[in-house]
């Protein structure tokens, strides 16, 4: 009757609909994994095209990295040392100050100043890196200059990190914050039935607990420090040089991305296609942290 | 009815006559309009940019872009015919009128400036005061063994030297390569010295460093008269200081060159770049030693005038 097919009618498209919607989706799911390809894709074309030229052994062992002038010499380690160098320093602010405000936060502080302070941690987060920048080379290096280290060089990889740092400070605290919360009420309140003190509650149980969602945060955080291009670009220096030293030029892999890509290599040189390469190694670089951290993750997960 | 069509009537003849009115104004005053792109050297970029501002202040329909890619940059772009006009802190080299002439890009070469180029040193630098081009060449050559201020002369504090100087896609640094070391973009290893395309950062570098020896456009000295101590270039008969007059009458050598612009022909042939051009050089005179370098005699400028 002309009801019950107008019914069934009604049921196809409901069903056709359905699909539409789940095919919209797993295309914009689809779309951020053809992105990755195709980025890997075309860093691996010039790559190849770059490694025809320079043998892999002399890129990745190599300890001199001139390849703007004659003699040119392509070994890629000051440029991963200057990219570890400046975010350990970066990591060597926020992991104590992160964690720090984590715990502040999560296990003492009254909730009204909690709603205040998160907010104005995520502040920090929300400052334009290239403001950073000029921040660290115009205040904290004249600053650290006249009163601390009287030989600190204008452009050196301290005050980048330093500023560095200060910008990944919310990703730590935010979501360390987060996992400490999430360990149940009654772990602390065991913990106080046996005696135990607010730090030793704080340090012993809550964050042992939490230790999965604090190393994701770190995790991330020397993701974000390692692929940072605007702070070290503008505070801290254009010089690939292998050093201790925190107080000279250095030059991290994406400032020298940053450099090349501004000036006039011509398009297909063994100059351009080092973009590439160094892009390779930065990107496999901070595959391998994703990587580990996941690993970590999930040995440490413990579902409550 | 009747009073529908007057209105009508009196609407349409007032659309006209105001259309009228405003074709004839835009007509007869000639307002020009356009976009110019202009890029290349940083050194010629004040020169330029002045120009800019000042013709946009009577033009206020035309667009003038001016870029700091280097000189070098500046060529990349011009060759292929991306941009209109070129800022060159040297000639074109063959290599790159080459390229131009394979991409059918024909160009008019334009002398607008001399400019010295200033080597400089921290203001608390209390123990230099002149250096002479072989000590330059020394200091800046590939391969150098200068590491310390002592390494220069004896007499100089046994501390490290702190190095600033332009990058590779400069075309301050092809001429300070050219003449001080004695080959076109031959210089010492990248990890010595700190480079950039933009003098600012340099200016920053040397003003903060007490160790710090830099070179640059004098423009950019006189701008940071304040933060630098100039250093005096003997290059034989004696430390000369640049100076206006120094260096147009070529007594501040080696380090005196002159400053160029480079015209697209086809651009050229557009009401607003040959206007801009004409402006470039009818106030050349006034707006380059307002910006802080060393005007060319008018005589060069009326002839730069007879080529448009």
């Amino acid at each position: 009757m002309k009801s019950k097919s107008r019914a069934k009618a009604k049921k196809t498209t409901r069903k056709i609909k359905e699909k539409i919607i789940e095919r919209l989706l797993f295309a914009s799911a689809t779309v951020s994994v053809i992105t990755t390809l195709a980025i890997l894709g075309v860093l691996l074309f010039e790559a190849i095209g770059f490694f025809r030229q320079v043998s892999i052994i002399e890129f990745f062992t190599g300890t001199k990295w001139t390849p703007l002038i004659q003699p040119q010499h392509f070994g890629v380690i000051p440029l991963i040392w200057g990219t570890i160098l400046v975010t350990t320093i970066a990591l060597g602010v926020a992991a104590p100050v992160g964690l720090g405000s984590a715990i502040f936060l999560s296990e003492y502080a009254p909730d009204k100043l909690r709603r205040i302070v998160k907010p104005v941690l995520e502040l920090l987060a929300g400052v334009p890196t290239v403001v950073y920048g000029y921040f660290a080379l115009t205040f904290i290096t004249p600053f650290l200059k006249q009163n601390v280290f009287l030989e600190m060089i204008v452009f050196n990889a301290l005050s980048a990190g330093l500023v560095m740092g200060i910008m990944i400070i919310p990703m730590i605290s935010s979501l360390s914050e987060d996992a400490m919360l999430a360990v149940p009420q009654s772990f602390r309140e065991g913990a106080y039935a046996l005696g135990a003190r607010k730090h030793e509650v704080a340090l012993r149980v809550v964050i042992p607990s939490a230790l999965s969602g604090i190393v994701a945060s770190f995790i991330l955080a020397i993701s974000r420090a390692i692929g940072e291009t605007m702070i070290v670009s503008i505070a801290g220096g254009s010089t690939a040089r292998l050093t201790l030293n925190p107080l000279e030029s250095i030059q991290t892999m994406t400032a020298y991305i940053a450099q090349i890509s501004l000036g006039e290599a011509p398009f297909g040189s063994l100059e351009y296609r080092t973009i590439f390469s160094v892009g390779l190694t930065l990107f496999l670089m901070t595959l391998a942290v994703n990587l580990f951290g996941q690993w970590v993750a999930k040995r440490y997960w413990k579902r409550y | 009815m009747k009073r529908r069509t007057t209105i009508l009537t009196i609407a349409i003849i007032a659309i006209i006559t105001v259309s009228l009115a405003y074709w004839y104004y835009t007509t007869a005053t000639q307002k020009l309009s356009g976009t110019i792109e202009i890029d290349g050297s940083s050194t010629v970029f004040p020169i330029t940019q002045a120009v800019a501002e000042e013709f946009q202040k009577t033009n206020p329909d035309v667009r003038v872009n001016v870029g700091v890619s280097g000189t070098g940059g500046g060529f990349k772009r011009f060759t292929v015919g991306e941009t209109d006009i070129s800022d060159a802190s040297r000639p074109i080299k063959a290599s790159e009128a080459q390229i131009a002439e394979q991409n059918g890009i024909e160009y008019i070469e334009f002398e607008v400036a001399l400019d010295g180029l200033a080597v400089v040193v921290n203001k608390d630098n209390t123990w230099v005061n002149y250096m002479t081009v072989q000590e330059l060449n020394m200091t800046w050559r590939p391969n150098s063994t200068v590491y310390k201020w002592s390494d220069i002369r004896p007499e100089w504090p046994d501390q490290p030297i702190i190095l600033y100087g332009p990058g590779m896609d400069s075309g301050t640094f092809d001429y300070f390569t050219e003449v001080i070391v004695g080959t076109v973009d031959s210089i010492r290893s990248t990890d010595e010295w700190t480079s950039s395309e933009d003098d600012n950062v340099l200016v920053q570098g040397v003003a903060g460093d007490s160790e710090a020896l830099g070179y640059f456009g004098y423009a950019y000295y006189k701008e940071n008269i304040d933060k630098l101590k100039i250093v005096p270039i003997d290059s034989g008969s004696g430390p000369v200081t640049p100076s206006d007059e120094t260096v147009n009458s070529g007594q501040y050598t080696p380090l005196s060159r002159p400053l160029f612009i480079y015209v697209n022909k086809e651009s050229l042939a557009r009401v607003e770049v040959k206007a801009f051009v004409r402006f470039y050089m009818e106030n050349a005179l006034q707006l380059v030693a307002e910006v802080g370098y060393t005007p060319l005699p008018s005589s060069v400028y009326q002839e730069n005038l007879s080529k448009l």
